[in-house]
């Protein structure tokens, strides 16, 4: 906070084109030599680089205002070429030709009478005031004034004009010379431009014919000496230097009296000059090449495009304080927090103004610099620079380990430290692509041994991070403002609802969720040590869970582990993950117990899983951050976390092939369906072949069969599938894994163990290759099963050579299908946030543009945000109405 | 040590000074606020699509006004003589007695406070149903209130970022291919990826364009009725029905209908002659059971052109309607879902329900049926697309992109062509695309940027005037000085 004042606003930018006069008025220097320095090294006067244009060598002063480049900030100061015969500006071709067509080229009024131009100028002025779009006045003038024939003031017959592109003009096939434009121009009048879309204020159409140019100052182009010595010029250098030179040639030739031919061509080859030094991909033209044949980027290669001055240094800037390593997981934090490696700690620095307060703590820091670490020392801060205001001129002070103690000594109030990080500094932290705002939130520092940032596990999901070698960013907010608002906004804790369709969306995944599973499934019982260690590993501190004894021996029952953690007053009752989707469900005396029934903070049944703790699911972490608040659900979600881990550990948990094994009898069953599906196909394939096969509506008898094959491959595999997993129970690890919503779907088991099924390329079996077949395995022309791509075998059994080639055909349309979907949604978001970037929600509840223009009356026509709506809906009567039966 | 006090959220000022834009705004927009009432208790049934509508519709007679919110724009709009009137669907039907006296009851503990018409339904519904609920009703009315009051958006969010970022993340999730629809397998549908963009585009003609075309009264129960104007809708070319052969050497063109399918399509061979006969430059004349066409101007050249002519004749249906298929719906009758779609001439035909007939064809929308009508056709079609695909996006952030898009009177693109490239700001459209020449033209037009979105002020390194940054309230850093003294 050092230092701020409250600084200018900038309140509006005005754009307008230089006349020429204005440009004469800015130039610091005409410049005539198209050479840039001396033999000695020096910058010629009246050159390119002429030292009253600014210098960019450090030290030296610049001619004109005597500032330094750099500190001192010499702003830099535009030079001219006086251009021997004008030129055309290639950006305003098109205003030039509409004002020609539509203006008279003795009188230079628009064809049209008075009276029509006054209602123009009327309906003009009238769109103004509505806020409208006048694009098409404009056109409707030019294209009725382009047909009158004759000037209706003075009766002038007007000729055709005609563009040749890029930026040469014709009138009845006869070539007019810029001279000649320019003349024209100039004899419109002012009160006809506004007409034409041009604003007199800021413009005037002659303009746009130049006859100086503006040299930008050294600073915009400044020459890079290479290792050699060499000299390497800017771009645009090169291009002013070619400007010069032919601008020079033509003055000679000219002033020469050379013939009418040279010194038109002369005149052309100026025109190119200027066109490409303005834009150096306009269509019509070759672009001018440097010496090695790379394009030159000229002024319009500067602004455009995505590495261009606007969308890459403008809309987006570099930032100091900042971090970037690999990133990898740590249970053990909280999700607020993020383990930062002890050499970035060391590295980044946050401002403390020293205060009475805190005096002496700034001193102890900055000693530290000179304090020796032994290994295994605990990490503490010291202090990298110090800053001091001297009449109002700020000074800084690298600390090292000689003048720490130096510096300490002299360290005054209203010094300003700038110390390492240390734990409990707010940081944020991002991972790209930044889709969403959960894309970067505000973590708590912890300083830790090795290399990588460290964070809890169940933060995964809003960075959408792994940790197969993913790097992320972490940057130091330096202000208080910053801090606060990072705190308050920002924080893990206060995201921990999606606004995009209001539920959580961190939460525990993997082993926290096969964790809660074996804990709460059917009654699972733990001993008294066991319980003990589990509840240790987040340092629980509350009652000990109800023991129970049986047979002389106690236990504690996994349910009453898990309602340790719950809050006493929450009551709730949803399906479980694990729900069989019978079709008559009997809630609360569910067989299964895929029905959780929580009362009074206890866990009465039901299988916690996915849809209790998982992120985007879970209900009961939803709850939890709803009625107590963003902090209870962090200590949930970290505790849950913890338990999960804890119990997996306890127990054991571990998954292999043989998870996939299913009994012979199993595998006979399967057979027997593959083939009955085999007949099934043959059968359809030959009652195709007899013309026998009645086709769908509206398809043909080849889609039909497809469509018919399809069905029947589909099927086969399901049936594969369901005569798999009725093999595979629950007491199966990978089982486990799919039902309880921790990782893979029974589709991959049963693609495992019993078929994988139908390949498939662009949502058809496989049908490319050679000619009338797939691979020379098969026949020509046939439509069995195995010769369109269905995989018989599992991926246990293994694959034989063509399913394995049509297998991997499915799966590199798959990696096609992401390469292109990735450009193709991260363009349509690009234009989704810039067309509404600028909505907001005003204190009346409607939603404006930032101009003003209404969008809507009422935010979602209910003005509820959608982070707090209970998955979309307003309020959660079904909530309400529950609570208050209990009540009663 | 913070100066500014970065919870204070309300700047009374700001909303004076925009007064008397409001004004104009609602000008333009006038129709709005009529409307708005209605679309309260739009968002549930719609979020189910069409099919689960009618079954919401009659469970809760309340809601009964949804068919009419998108007619009454036509019936201003559209008074062409042609167009036979057909009666909107009965009015809201009475509400049960019960729920009368709930909601008068209702009405009485709400006082003037506000909550959604759909969470008074809502609780009317459930009190209906269970008498110990009404018994509470004072204390879930206050509850509700309470809920409500807690879950309105915050003033100054920047609800336009959050909308685009939850419509945009999901994006990388979906698919890209063209499957089939999952209510009828006949008919491709783009879905996905492609779709959304396609919406957010406002293309002129969508990909696949498709009407689900609603009955009324006795055509959607009879499946004989419904048939005639499933013929009356698809197109049907000469080739379809007839078998088309030419004389090269008699020089002339024999047409042999096709029995089966003319009785299918209900044509008679006169229906036919007709028709052929409207085609210039030949006559036509039934011989026994075919028809015989001869050229006015005989030639081998002018044959072979008429025989194309005739091959894609049109002899029935609607342009644009490629293929219609019937189904019976259950609670509905019969439907008719038709590839291509032409919504104008549909609308026309005797026996379609007009209030409630829609297409993908968000253009035709708006031209048919206004505006107001384009945007929720928007909203359900966005909606869909992304529920389609597993994807949970909340119902107000596809609301607010099709408000932006309709919010001028007219469908705008997403894009450099539309939403984008009308913004007033210079420096946020040249830093979108086509840079140079914003640029240039702004010079020409003496524009200036008044620096009030957010592109603007970050390409000038100022704060947003959005969310925190909106607050303008700055200590004096001088003050705490003269308290010490």
């Amino acid at each position: 906070m050092a230092g701020r004042n409250i600084t200018k606003k900038i309140g509006a930018l005005e754009f307008s084109v230089l006349s020429p006069n204005e440009i004469r008025k800015m130039s610091a220097t005409k410049v005539i030599t198209a050479d840039t320095y001396d033999d000695d090294g020096f910058p010629i006067t009246m050159g390119l680089m002429d030292q009253r244009l600014s210098v960019i060598e450090p030290g030296l002063r610049c001619k004109t205002c005597g500032l330094k480049v750099g500190k001192d900030k010499c702003p830099g100061h535009f030079g001219h070429i006086d251009l021997a015969m004008p030129v055309i500006h290639v950006g305003f071709v098109k205003t030039i030709r509409n004002s020609l067509r539509a203006t008279c080229r003795k009188c230079g009024r628009i064809l049209l009478t008075d009276k029509e131009l006054e209602e123009h100028r009327k309906t003009i002025i009238k769109n103004n005031n509505e806020g409208r779009d006048n694009a098409y006045i404009f056109k409707t003038i030019i294209s009725s004034a382009v047909k009158t024939e004759g000037c209706p003031r003075c009766g002038t017959q007007s000729g055709k004009i005609d563009l040749d592109k890029p930026t040469s003009f014709r009138e009845n096939g006869k070539k007019l010379t810029p001279t000649e434009i320019r003349e024209w121009l100039e004899k419109i009048p002012d009160e006809d431009l506004p007409l034409l879309d041009i604003n007199v204020k800021s413009a005037r159409p002659e303009w746009m014919v130049l006859t100086v140019l503006p040299v930008p100052p050294v600073t915009v182009r400044p020459s890079v000496t290479l290792e050699s010595g060499e000299r390497s010029e800017d771009d645009l250098t090169h291009k002013l230097v070619d400007v010069i030179r032919i601008n020079q040639r033509l003055q000679e030739n000219r002033d020469a009296g050379a013939p009418q031919l040279i010194v038109e061509d002369l005149w052309e080859l100026l025109q190119y000059h200027v066109t490409t030094y303005l834009d150096n991909q306009t269509s019509g033209i070759p672009p001018a090449r440097h010496r090695s044949g790379r394009p030159l980027k000229t002024l319009a290669q500067r602004l455009k495009g995505k590495e261009g001055r606007f969308r890459s240094n403008l809309s987006g800037k570099r930032v100091n304080f900042s971090a970037r390593t690999v990133i990898s997981p740590d249970p053990n934090l909280s999700i607020n927090e993020i383990g930062v490696p002890k050499e970035i700690a060391r590295e980044l620095t946050l401002p403390v103004r020293v205060t009475t307060q805190n005096l002496e703590w700034c001193k102890n820091l900055i000693k530290q610099t000179a304090a020796v670490e032994k290994p295994g020392d605990n990490y503490r801060p010291r202090v990298n620079y110090v800053k001091r205001f001297r009449e109002g001129v700020e000074q800084r002070m690298k600390v090292t380990e000689k003048n720490a103690d130096d510096i300490a000594e002299k360290l005054e109030l209203g010094f300003i430290i700038e110390r390492q990080l240390m734990d409990g500094d707010i940081a944020l932290f991002n991972r790209q692509p930044s889709l969403h705002r959960m894309s970067m939130m505000a973590h708590r520092i912890k300083v830790m041994p090795n290399r990588s940032f460290r964070f809890n596990l169940s933060v995964c999901p809003p960075y959408n991070a792994d940790f197969d070698g993913d790097e992320m960013n972490l940057h130091l907010l330096q202000g208080e403002e910053a801090k606060a608002e990072a705190e308050i906004l920002m924080k893990v804790q206060e995201n921990l609802m999606s606004p995009r369709f209001g539920g959580v969306i961190i939460g525990g995944l993997h082993d926290h969720i096969s964790g809660c599973f074996l804990l709460t499934y059917k009654d699972k019982t733990f001993s008294k040590e066991k319980t003990s260690e589990i509840l240790a590993t987040f340092k629980y501190k509350g009652k000990f869970p109800e023991i129970h004894e049986e047979n002389g021996e106690s236990f504690i029952y996994g349910k009453d582990i898990f309602s340790v953690l719950l809050p006493k007053d929450l009551s709730i009752e949803y399906k479980a993950k694990a729900c069989f989707h019978c079709e008559v469900c009997e809630a609360a005396n569910c067989p299964n117990g895929a029905y959780v029934v929580v009362k009074n903070g206890k866990l009465k049944q039901g299988i916690v899983d996915e849809n209790s703790i998982g992120s985007f699911k879970g209900r009961i972490v939803e709850r939890i951050i709803r009625d107590h608040g963003t902090a209870a659900g962090r200590i949930f979600i970290d505790d849950v976390t913890r338990l999960g881990i804890a119990v997996v550990t306890v127990i054991g948990f571990t998954t292999s092939i043989d998870d996939e094994d299913i009994p012979n009898e199993a595998k006979r069953q399967i057979g027997e369906g593959l083939q009955k599906a085999q007949n099934k196909i043959n059968t359809l394939v030959t009652a195709y072949e007899h013309g026998e096969l009645e086709s769908l509506p509206g398809r043909s008898l080849e889609e039909t069969l497809e469509m018919e094959i399809m069905r029947v491959t589909g099927r086969a595999r399901d049936m594969a599938g369901e005569i798999a997993s009725k093999y595979l129970g629950l007491n199966n690890s990978a089982v486990i894994m799919a039902k309880s919503g921790a990782r893979g779907s029974m589709l991959n088991l049963s693609q495992m163990s019993g078929c994988v099924g139908q390949q498939a390329v662009r949502g058809e079996r496989i049908s490319r290759g050679y000619k009338y077949r797939t691979l020379p395995h098969f026949k020509k022309g046939d439509l069995g099963a195995s010769a369109k791509g269905f995989v018989a075998n599992s991926y246990k059994s293994g694959l034989n050579p063509t399913e394995y080639f049509f297998h991997s055909m499915g799966g590199r349309e798959g990696l096609v299908d992401t390469a292109v979907r990735t450009s193709r949604s991260g363009y349509m978001q690009r234009r989704l946030v810039n067309a509404l970037e600028d909505l907001k929600v005003e204190s009346d509840g409607t939603v404006r543009h930032t101009g003003g223009e209404i969008i809507q009356f009422m935010y979602g026509d209910d003005g509820v945000d959608p982070t707090r709506s209970t998955t979309g809906k307003a309020v959660d009567l079904d909530r309400i109405i529950y609570d208050v039966k209990q009540e009663g | 040590m913070a100066k500014t006090v970065p919870k204070k959220k309300i700047t009374p000022k700001k909303t004076e000074k925009k007064k008397p834009v409001v004004q104009k705004s609602i000008s333009s927009k006038t129709k709005k606020p009529a409307v708005k009432t209605e679309s309260k208790s739009k968002p549930s049934p719609m979020k189910k699509g069409k099919e689960v509508k009618s079954v919401t519709k009659k469970k809760k007679p309340s809601e009964e006004k949804k068919g009419p919110l998108v007619v009454e724009k036509k019936i201003e709009k559209k008074k062409e003589p042609e167009r036979t009137f057909v009666p909107p669907p009965t009015k809201k039907e009475e509400e049960p007695k019960e729920y009368k006296t709930i909601r008068t009851e209702i009405n009485k503990i709400m006082k003037n406070k506000y909550l959604p018409i759909s969470i008074i339904d809502g609780i009317i519904e459930r009190a209906a149903r269970d008498k110990k609920i009404e018994a509470k009703i004072k204390n879930i009315i206050e509850k509700a209130l309470e809920e409500y009051t807690k879950n309105l958006i915050d003033p100054t969010e920047a609800c336009g970022m959050i909308s685009a970022q939850s419509i945009g993340e999901p994006g990388t999730q979906m698919t890209m291919r063209t499957f089939h629809y999952a209510g009828v397998a006949e008919i491709n549908v783009t879905l996905g990826l492609p779709r959304l963009i396609e919406i957010v585009d406002a293309r002129s003609t969508p990909s696949t364009p498709m009407m689900n075309i609603y009955l009324r009264d006795e055509y959607r129960i009879n499946p004989d009725l419904a048939k005639e104007i499933a013929n009356k809708i698809e197109i049907t070319r000469l080739t379809d029905v007839a078998d088309i052969e030419m004389d090269l050497v008699n020089i002339f063109i024999s047409i042999k209908p096709n029995k089966k399918t003319m009785e299918k399509k209900g044509i008679t061979i006169e229906d036919l002659l007709e028709r052929i006969q409207s085609v210039r430059k030949l006559s036509a004349k039934i011989e026994k059971e075919n028809i015989k066409v001869t050229l006015d101007e005989p030639g081998y050249k002018a044959l072979q052109n008429t025989n194309e002519t005739l091959k894609n004749l049109k002899i029935k249906g609607i342009d644009g309607i490629k293929r219609v298929i019937i189904r019976k719906e259950p609670n509905e009758g019969y439907v008719i879902y038709s590839e291509g779609s032409n919504l104008k001439e549909v609308l026309d035909i005797e026996g379609v329900d007009p209030y409630r007939t829609t297409t993908n064809d968000i253009h035709a929308i708006a031209r048919e049926l206004g505006i107001e009508a384009a945007r929720n056709m928007i909203i359900q079609e966005a909606y869909s697309t992304l529920s389609e695909q597993g994807l949970n996006v909340d119902m107000r952030h596809i609301m607010l992109v099709a408000d932006v898009m309709t919010a001028d009177g007219t469908v705008r693109a997403i894009g450099r062509h539309g939403v984008s490239g009308e913004k007033s700001s210079v420096l946020s459209r040249a830093a979108f695309e086509i840079t140079v020449n914003h640029l240039l033209l702004a010079s020409q037009r003496g524009e200036s940027d008044e620096l009030n979105g957010v592109a603007e002020n970050i390409i000038v390194g100022q704060p947003v005037n959005l969310g925190t940054g909106a607050i303008e309230l700055v200590m004096n850093p001088k003050k705490p000085k003269q308290k010490g003294k």
